[in-house]
């Protein structure tokens, strides 16, 4: 643990705060894969390109943003992919027996924060691993799916698909979708509740050792309940940028990804023990995923499991690379 | 009176007491549910039946989830075993798929050795990841379940592909003295890895890790060593239960072989009565927490209620079995329940020195 600070000023030739470097080179290599695209494909350096990856991924985007406040304060959440599977199929069947939108916004909103109240009190109260309640959580939203109906859903509600249609451009031709506003609207305030706010640095000192913070007079439980719930939040916003995205609720949909998630923040730089790690690394740790997306779709040739493995290939690299500038790991 | 009150606490207090409890509690409403459940008969000298049918089907879950014992007994865990069922799966299917003669022995083995050998690779890559780099063990081994996936899909290229092949179906149908093949393979790993725990010191070394590596590592053991190890046993476990899973079905499915295995083998292990923390493991407590897995999947399919929906009752079961082990939650639990009667908990103290 204090090896870690007593190293730093060893090394004095380094003048990158340590801290940013995992989201430096992120930044570096989302720079280098779009060069290659570009370089490659004369239609990549199109706008649209980079917009689109941000229409296709807002929800991730969203869900990412939630975990990063998990995952800083040391712990996971498992239940995201199920949260926001579960929230969409909720929505498609509360519109469908005829609920008004706003109602349905409402309620959808609010299951998600309550289930991840639920994991944070007991994670807290009954110190049960976060592993171990967030996969029940898992199980439980993706039975509700099922249990809500076996197949899909479509939305026909007005308000969803003005919302899922609605194009917000330049004259030239082009644009965002509004979910894409709402995801960076979610990430602007979850920057500033992490950087500026109380809640914010307990988060960070509950991540770094929770022992220190507790002796500080911090509260823990408090913060740690509302990480959980922070998650749910987003997991239920992407769940409803979700079914904008796709107009209907799908009980098999968002399976594994929860691993997209994860692997998004670790790559945009946040360490997976706590207290290090920034809600801008993970925006571009989802625009590394939806860039290599976007530049295997273009290639055509390479099929999609190629995805896979260059994602598990680039969570190796940032691991590595985390390892090998010593930020501290358990 | 007294003895008969402490040797109830001793039974609710064995660690195995609240799993078999469940599994009793759940066999018991099969058999009210459906008269015929717990009846076994012999059928072309091959014996069928309900419990037969969850003992061969929890065969590959009991084979991943031993292994995933030892790596949450060292304070790790590992997520890829998914993922190197399916790779495994689908390295002996291809290999089995492209010879002429699917049923020759010599090409099964073949088959199997080799994807044993792949596994071995993988585990040993887990396990540099873990004991040597020192990556957290959740993450190392995310790597390699998020990847094996994609190899494991590299390897087929995408196609589900079919084999006919009698030997080695053998692995996940075949019959030996009556009973499915796969129970006796699953058995022999159990004893194979009690053996080796309980028998040896290096039960008690991998225990001494879980407990504290660094410790462990000046008293003498070569930590680093044995969570090398348990990374490597896991992953032949895993491969072995991936053949299982495809032998079953005849097909190797990149995508869908092993899917979750990791989650219900975690699962497994934690009702058995192994913290997730490392350092104490319970071989017997694993089985039995993969046996209830797979009589609540068994009962939900029984019972007609869609599979999926089954994932309910675990979320269910999960958190019944997790918080009754809490120790928090015992500890509130048992506190409000000796408070109710003022008087009792100074006649308790005695009582309770008795038996210790």
């Amino acid at each position: 643990m204090t090896t870690g600070s007593l190293t730093v000023p060893r090394r004095t030739r380094f003048r990158l705060p340590r801290r940013q470097v995992p989201v430096l080179a992120t930044l570096a290599l989302l720079l280098v894969m779009y060069g290659i695209g570009v370089s490659q494909y004369t239609a990549f350096s199109n706008v649209q390109v980079i917009f689109n990856v941000f229409i296709d991924n807002g929800f991730l985007l969203v869900v990412a943003v939630g975990m990063t406040f998990v995952i800083l304060t040391g712990g996971i959440d498992l239940s995201v992919g199920s949260v926001v599977a579960m929230t969409a199929m909720v929505s498609a069947d509360l519109l469908q027996k005829g609920l008004p939108a706003a109602l349905v916004l409402v309620i959808a909103l609010l299951i998600g924060p309550t289930l991840g109240l639920l994991m944070g009190c007991a994670i807290h109260f009954f110190d049960i691993q976060p592993f171990i309640v967030t996969l029940a959580g898992m199980f439980f939203a993706r039975g509700m799916c099922t249990f809500i109906s076996g197949s899909s859903i479509p939305i026909t509600d007005g308000f969803w698909t003005r919302m899922s249609q609605e194009r917000i451009g330049d004259p030239r031709g082009n644009f965002v979708s509004i979910s894409v506003l709402i995801a960076f609207a979610v990430v602007l305030v979850a920057a500033y509740v992490l950087a500026y706010t109380r809640l914010g640095r307990n988060v960070y000192a509950i991540g770094g050792n929770p022992q220190s913070a507790l002796l500080m007079g911090l509260p823990l439980g408090r913060t740690r309940i509302a990480v959980y719930t922070i998650s749910g939040l987003c997991s239920a916003i992407g769940g409803i940028l979700l079914s904008f995205y796709t107009l209907s609720g799908a009980p098999l949909i968002a399976v594994g990804m929860e691993l997209d998630v994860i692997a998004a923040v670790v790559i945009g730089g946040t360490v997976l023990t706590g207290g290090s790690g920034y809600v801008f690394g993970t925006v571009l740790g989802v625009l590394v995923l939806g860039v290599i997306q976007t530049l295997i779709t273009f290639d055509g040739s390479l099929n999609s499991w190629w995805t896979k493995i260059v994602i598990g290939g680039l969570l190796f690299a940032f691991i590595l690379l985390q390892r090998l500038i010593g930020i501290r790991y358990k | 009176m007294n003895d008969t009150m402490g040797r109830y606490r001793t039974m609710i207090g064995h660690r195995l007491f609240w799993p078999i409890a469940v599994l009793v509690v759940m066999l018991a409403a099969n058999t009210i549910y459906r008269p015929g459940f717990l009846s076994i008969e012999l059928k072309d000298g091959h014996l069928y039946g309900s419990p037969i049918d969850i003992l061969r089907l929890s065969a590959p879950l009991i084979l991943v989830a031993l292994g995933m014992t030892l790596v949450i007994s060292t304070g790790g865990i590992d997520l890829s075993v998914g993922s190197v069922c399916a790779i495994s799966g689908a390295m002996a299917c291809m290999y089995i798929s492209k010879q002429p003669d699917q049923n020759s022995l010599t090409v099964v083995l073949t088959a199997l050795a080799m994807a044993l050998g792949v596994a071995l690779v993988l585990g040993v890559w887990n396990g540099v990841l873990v004991a040597v780099i020192g990556i957290q063990p959740i993450i190392a081994t995310l790597i390699l379940m998020v990847a094996g996936r994609g190899l494991a899909q590299l390897i087929t290229q995408g196609q589900i592909i079919t084999i006919n092949s009698g030997p080695f179906r053998g692995i996940g149908l075949g019959h030996l003295l009556t009973l499915p093949l796969a129970i006796f393979i699953a058995l022999a790993a159990a004893l194979l890895v009690a053996a080796f725990t309980r028998r040896t010191a290096l039960g008690m070394i991998i225990e001494s890790v879980g407990g504290n590596a660094e410790a462990s590592r000046l008293a003498g053991i070569r930590s680093g060593r044995v969570i090398f190890l348990a990374y490597v046993v896991s992953a032949v476990c895993a491969a072995i239960a991936g053949f299982m899973m495809t032998a079953n079905v005849s097909s190797a499915d990149g995508n869908a072989v092993g899917l979750w295995v990791e989650l219900d083998a975690i699962l497994a292990v934690v009702i058995g009565g192994t913290s997730l923390a490392g350092g104490r493991f319970f071989l017997s407590g694993t089985i039995l927490g993969a046996l209830i897995i797979q009589t609540l999947t068994t009962t939900v399919y029984a019972m007609n209620i869609s599979p999926q929906t089954s994932l309910l009752f675990k979320a269910v079961v999960v958190i019944a079995v997790c918080l009754i082990q809490a120790p928090a939650f015992r500890a509130k639990f048992s506190r409000r329940r000796r408070s109710a009667p003022p008087p009792r908990p100074v006649a308790d103290k005695p009582k309770e020195q008795v038996p210790a």
